[in-house]
């Protein structure tokens, strides 16, 4: 029996954000959140390989208390149990905090033959945690794995890196990051988001998984955010009108004359 | 054995390195301090001459015939044992696949930062460092400094220039002591090698971006057309590649990040993850049959019409005005 657990981060949905315009300030503060669309993949993936092989699916997740109503999501997918690991002690933790409080929930949480994640997240898309996490725990790591085959005690995956595919080998128990072409996330039926309702939703704060106070938060992070600015964006939007295309298309082609980006 | 401190470099992709040294040398002259490059591998002697010919001021070697090739585990451990020895104060790594998993690693190790694919790099006056990177899909620039060291930063490609070549250049060059090298905790089976386009888009002056407004593949040919008569190149959304499977590789802040003189965007709604990727764009022109889009928010110049239309009319009037001037 396979045991797999899945690192589930409830990030902004990104495509919902607002923007002060006159400050530039990104307004995150009330911005809609989901489940980060590349641990889907992950969770989709476990579930497959549960489904194959039999086992159960554990979903983790470091986040704020209200993070509970999209581990119901990952439970309606298929998910056998949820963690969520919860403290206002947490906040403002970076990616060294992050991974050592998954790292410590883990660990209690007991033995695994994968942990799977997602290749980034689609708010921060840092591609930390995963990495960090597998070497905090010292097992084997294969990032951005876009097939996967689990066998005995042997998991190979394939990537794409910049210059080559690789097919890659390690032992269980090991850590992979899922790119989103892996598989194609299932959208749970209401039989399953009913039965969801049943599944449980373990919730530990700090002290219960022995999360040093010091090493979490503000405090236990190395870096520090300084401001989150909307990019400047000043363009000219002239709009270019002729009666034909042919006649739009002669004054756009000399106001780009004017403007010394063509001909030489 | 010598502490260094300063600004360290090291990316497995040799014009990477380059351009690693490129900024490190600017950081450097900030910060009045030194720069260093790591070179791991086997036989690499020649490639430390040529880092300092580039602007690198002292030249750390890692010889060892485990590290001829790039596994994960065996270069971490050595530039892990680096990082303690010598004690850099600034690490950029390049954010290649390989570089970021290495940079993400070595960060947990030395229980330090790490910012990845930063596109800002600057010192502000109480001499720290400013590091600048993308974030919420294309939405915002996140600036963050960091609280201890070694900072980790990794660099992706083409983003910062790299330095000249002088011959005349003078460097330290120096075998490391007393590293041990890891066994790799991961095997790899097959290797296939992916098919780099020859011509970069990144140094395109003209890109002609086609989105999915087009049906289909071969109308790509009313742009490349265009693009032809521009001397420049055609890019594409990434629904193109992914999931109509007509191209591989695609614009925009998963994909290629581009600044050319001129974008012209066919049938394209200017979707923030794109846009990421054209904003340094000098000129941008937004053809599109829809006025509400969003790419007309982003463009300099923008015709509301059928690109099927636009782009043939276009490709003629700089014909005639090409072949006048
Ligand atoms: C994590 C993540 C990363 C992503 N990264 C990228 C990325 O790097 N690059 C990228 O491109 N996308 C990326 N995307 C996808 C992105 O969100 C958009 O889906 C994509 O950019 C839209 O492509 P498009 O403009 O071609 O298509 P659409 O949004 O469908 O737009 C087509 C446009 O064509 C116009 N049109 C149609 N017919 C005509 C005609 N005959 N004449 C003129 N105009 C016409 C329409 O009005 C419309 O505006 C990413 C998404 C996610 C979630």
């Amino acid at each position: 029996m396979v045991r797999i657990f899945v690192c589930v981060k409830q990030a902004v949905d990104v495509s919902q954000l607002k923007v002060d315009s006159a400050t530039r300030r990104v307004i995150t503060l009330d911005a809609p959140k989901k489940i980060s669309d590349f641990d889907k993949n992950a969770l989709e993936e476990a579930i497959r390989v549960k489904e194959k092989l039999g086992g159960e699916v554990f979903s983790v997740t470091v986040g704020p208390e209200d993070a509970k109503t999209t581990l119901r999501e990952a439970l309606a997918m298929g998910a056998d149990k949820a963690f969520l690991i919860s403290d206002p002690i947490f906040e403002n933790s970076d990616t060294l905090a992050t991974s050592y409080i998954l790292a410590e929930a883990i660990k209690k949480i007991g033995p695994f033959d994968l942990i799977l994640c997602g290749e980034a997240s689609i708010d921060s898309f840092s591609a930390q945690v995963g990495p960090r996490l597998a070497d905090r725990l010292g097992i084997p790591l294969i990032t951005y794995a876009r097939k996967l085959d689990l066998e005995g005690d042997a998991v190979t995956a394939e990537r794409s890196l910049e210059d080559c595919s690789q097919t890659m080998r390690a032992k269980t128990p090991a850590l992979i990051t899922v790119t989103k072409e892996i598989n194609e996330p299932r959208i749970p039926s209401l039989m399953a988001i009913m039965k969801a309702s049943k599944k449980e939703i373990v919730l530990w704060k700090a002290a219960d998984a022995n999360i040093a106070s010091e090493k979490v938060g503000e405090s236990g992070s190395a870096v520090q955010v300084l401001d989150i600015l909307a990019p400047k964006m000043e363009r000219k939007k002239i709009v270019i009108k002729g009666e034909t295309p042919t006649e739009s298309a002669e004054k756009l082609a000399k106001a780009l004359v004017q403007e010394g980006v063509i001909g030489r | 054995m010598s502490e260094d401190r300063g600004i360290w470099v090291y990316s497995e992709n040799k014009e990477l390195m380059l351009e690693l040294l490129g900024k490190g040398s600017e950081l450097a002259s900030k910060l009045n301090t030194r720069l260093t490059a790591a070179v791991l591998g086997h036989d690499v002697k020649e490639q430390a001459k040529e880092l300092v010919g580039y602007g690198a001021q002292k030249v750390v070697i890692v010889d060892n015939p485990q590290l001829r090739e790039f596994q994960v585990e065996p270069y971490l451990s050595a530039l892990t044992q680096l990082t303690q020895q010598h004690k850099p104060e600034l690490f950029l790594i390049g954010s290649t696949r390989r570089g970021k998993e290495l940079a993400a690693r070595l960060a947990a190790r030395l229980n330090v930062g790490c910012v990845p694919d930063c596109q800002e790099l600057n010192v502000d006056d109480q001499g720290r460092l400013l590091a600048g990177r993308i974030v919420y899909g294309g939405n915002a620039i996140v600036t963050q400094v960091f609280r201890i060291k070694p900072q980790i930063v990794t660099i992706p490609r083409r983003r910062f220039e790299k330095s000249e070549y002088k011959e005349t250049s003078k460097g330290e060059i120096i075998d490391a002591e007393n590293i041990q090298v890891e066994p790799s905790k991961t095997q790899v089976v097959a290797v296939k090698p992916i098919e780099v386009a020859e011509t970069k888009i990144e140094e395109a002056r003209v890109v002609v971006g086609g989105g999915r407004g087009l049906d289909k593949k071969e109308d790509f040919k009313i742009l490349d057309e265009l693009a032809q008569i521009l001397g420049g190149q055609v890019g594409y959304t990434r629904p193109l590649a992914e999931d109509r499977k007509w191209f591989t590789e695609w614009v925009g802040l998963s994909g290629h990040a581009i600044s050319p003189e001129l974008y012209i965007a066919c049938g394209i709604s200017g979707v923030i993850q794109h846009v990421a990727g054209i904003r340094d764009s000098k000129i941008i022109v937004a053809i599109n049959k829809d006025p509400e889009a969003p790419i007309v928010e982003m463009a300099d110049y923008i015709v509301i019409g059928d690109l099927y239309e636009i782009v043939p009319a276009l490709s003629v009037a700089l014909r005639k005005l090409l072949a006048s001037t």
